[in-house]
C-alpha cells in the first residue's frame, strides 16, 4: 500500500508551520513533538502508521477555521479525524499532514423535541447523541459497531450505517445540515432543521466524502421517538443458502424489522467459545429484531416464525424476557472481540444483492480454501451488507499481503454480483485501489471533479478514496 | 404537479428524481433522494457516467446519486434511476382533528410525530381539517389507531376519515384557482409564525415543515419573510412575475460559488436547463 512522498517543503516548514498554528490555539491543542504525534499514526486500521507533522485539537469552528486558512495558505494537507475508529484507513496520516481532530468539540448545541432534531458539535460520540435525547423518549438512529466511539464527524464523513439502518436508514437519511468548513478557511451552513436544503443538494454530497471536501463542525440531526418496545428472534438452518433464502422471503412478505443479523459457522463457533451465549451448533443463524407494541411485536414475530417454518429451521427461539433478548444478541455483539481473540483478522464490508447472498457465500468459501485463511461471515443481511472477517497472523510474514489479496478477492465478487466495495466503512485507503474495478475512468473524473469545485488545491485528505496514479496530477497542482 | 400547474400529460421518473419531489410520507420514508440507490446521467460534455447501484448500501465514493437529486437537470441528463421499494403496507388510516388554528394544528401534528406510533403523514387543511395518517399491518394500525386518538384527545375530537392524502399531495385545494403557488420548506414550529406574515391561503404538510402558499399575482412572498430560516419557491407564477422573482431562494455567495463551480464542471458550456437555479 503506497502513499505519496511527504513533501519534503512542507517537513522542513514544520517549525514556522508549528508557530502558525501556535498562534491561533492555546499551546495544549497543537501536538507536534515527535513522541507525541505517535498517538495519532493510525486509526482502527493498525497495519498503516505513519506519524503526522503535528495534529490540532480545536474547539470551535472559527478555531478550525484558522487552522485550516494556515494549511491553506502554507500547502499543507490536512487530515480530518473524528475519534479514530475507521477500519478504511480513513484517518491515516501522511508525515507531511496536520491532523485536524474534532475529539474536544463535543458539546450539544440544541435539542428541540417538537421539530425533532439535536445540533451538536461534531466530535461529539454517535452512542452519546442518543444519550443526550434518551430520557425524553428519543433516539439518533445509525448505530455504527464503535457506536460507543465513533464521532459523528467520521460517521458523517464515512455516511456510517449500523444493524439499526435496515428500517431507519443511515447517516445520509438523518442528517438535516451541517457546519462545514472549507480547505480555505470559509465557513458554511448548509441545511438546518427544515427538510430538504435549497439549491443542489451539497449536503448529500458532503455526507460520505471521507473528510476531502471540507470540515464537518457541527451537525443537525434527525432524531427518532422511541419505539414502545423491541425484541429479537434467533432462527438457526443448517445452511447458509436456506438462511439467505428466508430473509428474501421474510423482506417480501412485507416485514419490516429493524434488524436482520446472519452469522456462519465459523462466526457462530468463535462467538460460543468467547461468550458463551448458547447459540446452537449449526450452519448460519439470524438474529431478527423487530419493534412496537407487545401486541405488534407479537403478531411480527409469529409472521417471521411461520416463514422461517417454510424453510425448515433447527431451531427457532424467541425471546420472553429481557434477560433472553440480551442472550440471544450477546454473541452477535461479541462478534468482533471474539474473532480478535482468536487471530488477527481484517473486517471488510462488501454489500450485494440479497438475492445472491447464497451464492457469494459459497464462493468466499471456496476463495478461503484457496487461499488458506479462514473466513468467518457476520452481516447485515437485510441490506445486503457483508462483514466477511478473514482471520491471518500478523507477525506471520505475508500474511497480512495474503489476507489483503483474498480481500482484494471477495470484493471484486461482491462487485460482480452487482453490489459495491464498501456499504458503511468507507474506501479510506483500504479499497483505494479497487475503485477501478467498480468504477470507470469516467464515472471516477465526475467524482474528481466535485473535489476539484470544494477543494481546489486537493489538500484535505488527498490520498484517500481514488487510486494515486488517478489523482497524482491534481494533488501535485 | 399537474392539477396545480393547469397541464397536461405525465410526469416521468426522472423528473420527479431531477425535482428530488416529495409526497407527504416524507416525514416518515424520507426524500425522493432517500429511495434512490444508483443512476446513470448523460454530463453536458456527453459523458456517461454511472453512480451508485442497486444495493441498499454503498458508500463507495463520492454519492454524485444525492447531488443529481432536486439539480433540475442542471449537471446531466438522467438515463437510468435506481430506487429501493418497499412493501405496500396491508392497511392505512387517517385520524382527523377539526377547527384547529394554525398553531394548534402544528402543536397536535408534532405530538403526534414525536409519538412512538409511526405517523407517515401529517398535514393541516385550513377549514376542512387536521391530518394524521398511520400503515401497516392492519391489527397494528388498529392498535396504533387506537393509541394516537388518546394521544391528541386534549386537541379537540378525533375521528376517523377517508384517506385525503392524494389531495394533499396534489394541493388540490389551489387548482384552478387565480394567484400565484410558492413552496417553503421550514422548520414546522416557524410554521405558524411565517403563515400569519404571509396575508395567503396555505396548505401545511410535513408536520408544518411544508407550507403551500397561495398568493396575488405576481407578489413577492419572499419580501414579507424577512431572515427566513428555510426557503420558498415560486411554483406556479405568471411569465411576467418570473422574470422578476427568481424561481429558486437565493443562496448565500459561498454556497452559490459551490453550486456554480459544479455546474461549470459537469457542463461546461452551461446548455443544461440554462438560467434555471442561476
Amino acid at each position: 500500500m503506497d502513499m505519496p512522498t511527504p513533501n519534503p517543503a512542507v517537513l522542513a516548514r514544520k517549525a514556522r508551520i508549528v508557530e502558525r498554528l501556535l498562534g491561533v490555539l492555546p499551546k495544549d491543542a497543537v501536538i507536534h513533538e515527535e513522541a507525541e504525534t505517535r498517538a495519532y499514526e493510525c486509526d482502527a486500521l493498525t497495519a498503516y502508521r505513519c506519524p503526522p507533522l503535528a495534529a490540532v485539537l480545536p474547539r470551535t469552528t472559527a478555531e478550525v477555521s484558522a487552522v485550516l486558512r494556515i494549511c491553506h495558505a502554507e500547502g499543507v494537507p490536512v487530515v480530518p479525524r473524528g475519534s479514530g475508529t475507521s477500519l478504511a484507513g480513513g484517518a491515516l496520516p501522511t508525515a507531511d499532514c496536520v491532523i485536524l481532530g474534532v475529539a474536544r468539540m463535543n458539546r450539544v448545541l440544541e435539542t428541540d423535541y417538537d421539530n425533532r432534531f439535536i445540533r451538536v458539535q461534531s466530535g461529539r460520540t454517535n452512542l452519546s447523541v442518543t444519550g443526550a435525547v434518551e430520557a425524553d423518549g428519543f433516539f439518533y438512529a445509525p448505530d455504527p459497531s464503535s457506536q460507543l466511539a465513533c464521532a459523528i464527524a467520521g460517521n458523517i464523513a464515512m455516511n456510517s450505517g449500523g444493524a439499526h439502518c435496515l428500517k431507519y436508514g443511515v447517516t445520509t437519511n438523518n442528517l438535516l445540515g451541517v457546519t462545514l468548513v472549507q480547505m480555505d478557511g470559509t465557513v458554511l451552513e448548509i441545511g438546518g432543521a427544515h427538510l430538504d436544503p435549497e439549491g443542489l443538494d451539497l449536503l448529500g454530497v458532503i455526507c460520505g466524502s471521507e473528510g476531502q471536501l471540507g470540515v464537518v463542525t457541527e451537525a443537525t440531526l434527525r432524531i427518532l421517538p422511541k419505539p414502545e418496545g423491541a425484541r429479537p428472534v434467533l432462527i438457526a438452518f443448517d445452511s447458509n443458502e436456506v438462511a439467505g433464502a428466508c430473509v428474501s422471503d421474510i423482506i417480501k412478505a412485507g416485514v419490516l424489522p429493524v434488524a436482520i443479523e446472519f452469522m456462519d459457522r465459523p462466526c457462530i463457533r468463535a462467538c460460543e467459545a468467547f461468550a458463551h451465549a448458547g447459540y446452537p451448533d449449526c450452519e448460519a443463524l439470524l438474529i431478527i429484531e423487530v419493534e412496537g407494541a407487545p401486541a405488534e411485536i407479537d403478531a411480527q414475530l409469529a409472521l417471521i416464525a411461520g416463514i422461517a417454518r417454510r424453510h425448515n429451521p433447527v431451531e427457532i427461539r424467541e425471546s420472553r424476557s429481557e434477560e433472553e433478548a440480551k442472550k440471544i444478541w450477546l454473541g452477535r455483539k461479541s462478534a468482533f472481540g471474539a474473532m480478535g481473540q482468536i487471530n488477527d483478522y481484517m473486517c471488510l464490508d462488501g454489500t450485494i444483492p440479497v438475492t445472491e447472498l447464497p451464492h457469494v457465500l459459497r464462493r468466499i468459501g471456496e476463495l478461503s480454501a484457496e487461499a488458506g485463511l479462514e473466513v468467518a461471515n457476520v452481516f447485515h443481511a437485510g441490506d445486503g451488507n457483508m462483514h466477511p472477517l478473514i482471520l491471518f497472523d500478523a507477525n506471520k510474514p505475508g500474511d497480512l499481503q495474503r489476507c489483503e489479496a483474498l480481500g482484494a478477492e471477495i470484493l471484486k465478487l461482491c462487485v460482480e454480483v452487482g453490489g459495491c466495495l464498501t456499504g458503511e466503512h468507507g474506501v479510506g485507503i483500504e479499497k483505494r485501489d479497487l475503485m477501478t474495478v467498480q468504477f470507470t475512468d469516467a464515472d471516477l473524473e465526475a467524482q474528481l471533479r466535485v473535489k476539484d469545485v470544494f477543494d481546489p488545491a486537493w489538500l484535505l485528505n488527498p490520498a484517500k478514496v481514488f487510486p494515486l496514479r488517478v489523482t497524482e496530477g491534481r494533488r501535485a497542482g | 404537479m399537474r392539477g396545480l400547474l393547469g397541464r397536461e400529460g405525465r410526469s416521468t421518473l426522472g423528473g420527479v428524481v431531477a425535482a428530488n419531489a416529495s409526497g407527504p410520507r416524507r416525514v416518515q420514508a424520507g426524500a425522493c433522494r432517500d429511495s434512490l440507490i444508483g443512476m446513470r446521467f448523460v454530463t453536458g460534455e456527453g459523458v456517461v457516467v454511472k453512480n451508485g447501484g442497486r444495493v441498499m448500501k454503498n458508500v463507495t465514493g463520492y454519492d454524485l446519486v444525492k447531488l443529481m437529486a432536486g439539480s433540475h437537470g442542471t449537471l446531466g441528463v438522467l438515463s437510468e434511476v435506481a430506487f429501493k421499494l418497499l412493501p405496500v403496507p396491508e392497511a392505512e388510516a387517517t385520524l382527523a382533528l377539526e377547527g384547529l388554528s394554525h398553531s394548534r394544528a402544528v402543536e397536535a401534528m408534532a405530538a403526534a410525530l414525536g409519538s412512538p406510533f409511526d405517523v407517515t403523514g401529517a398535514a393541516h387543511w385550513p377549514g376542512r381539517g387536521t391530518y394524521l395518517r398511520l400503515e401497516g399491518f392492519s391489527a397494528s394500525v388498529d392498535y396504533r389507531a387506537e393509541r394516537l386518538a388518546a394521544l391528541l384527545a386534549p386537541f379537540g375530537a378525533v375521528a376517523p376519515v377517508a384517506s385525503p392524502w392524494a389531495a394533499i399531495r396534489d394541493v388540490k385545494p389551489f387548482h384552478g384557482r387565480a394567484g400565484d403557488v410558492w413552496r417553503l420548506s421550514v422548520k414546522p414550529s416557524d410554521a405558524p409564525g411565517l403563515v400569519a406574515l404571509m396575508a395567503a391561503e396555505v396548505l401545511l404538510d410535513w408536520g408544518g415543515g411544508l407550507i403551500w402558499a397561495l398568493v396575488e399575482e405576481g407578489a413577492d412572498l419572499r419580501a414579507r419573510l424577512p431572515g427566513l430560516k428555510g426557503h420558498a419557491t415560486l411554483v406556479r407564477a405568471s411569465a411576467e412575475t418570473r422574470r422578476r422573482l427568481p424561481t429558486f431562494q437565493p443562496q448565500p455567495a459561498p454556497l452559490a460559488a459551490l453550486s456554480a463551480g459544479l455546474r461549470a464542471k459537469f457542463d461546461p458550456r452551461g446548455i443544461l436547463n440554462p438560467g434555471l437555479m442561476a
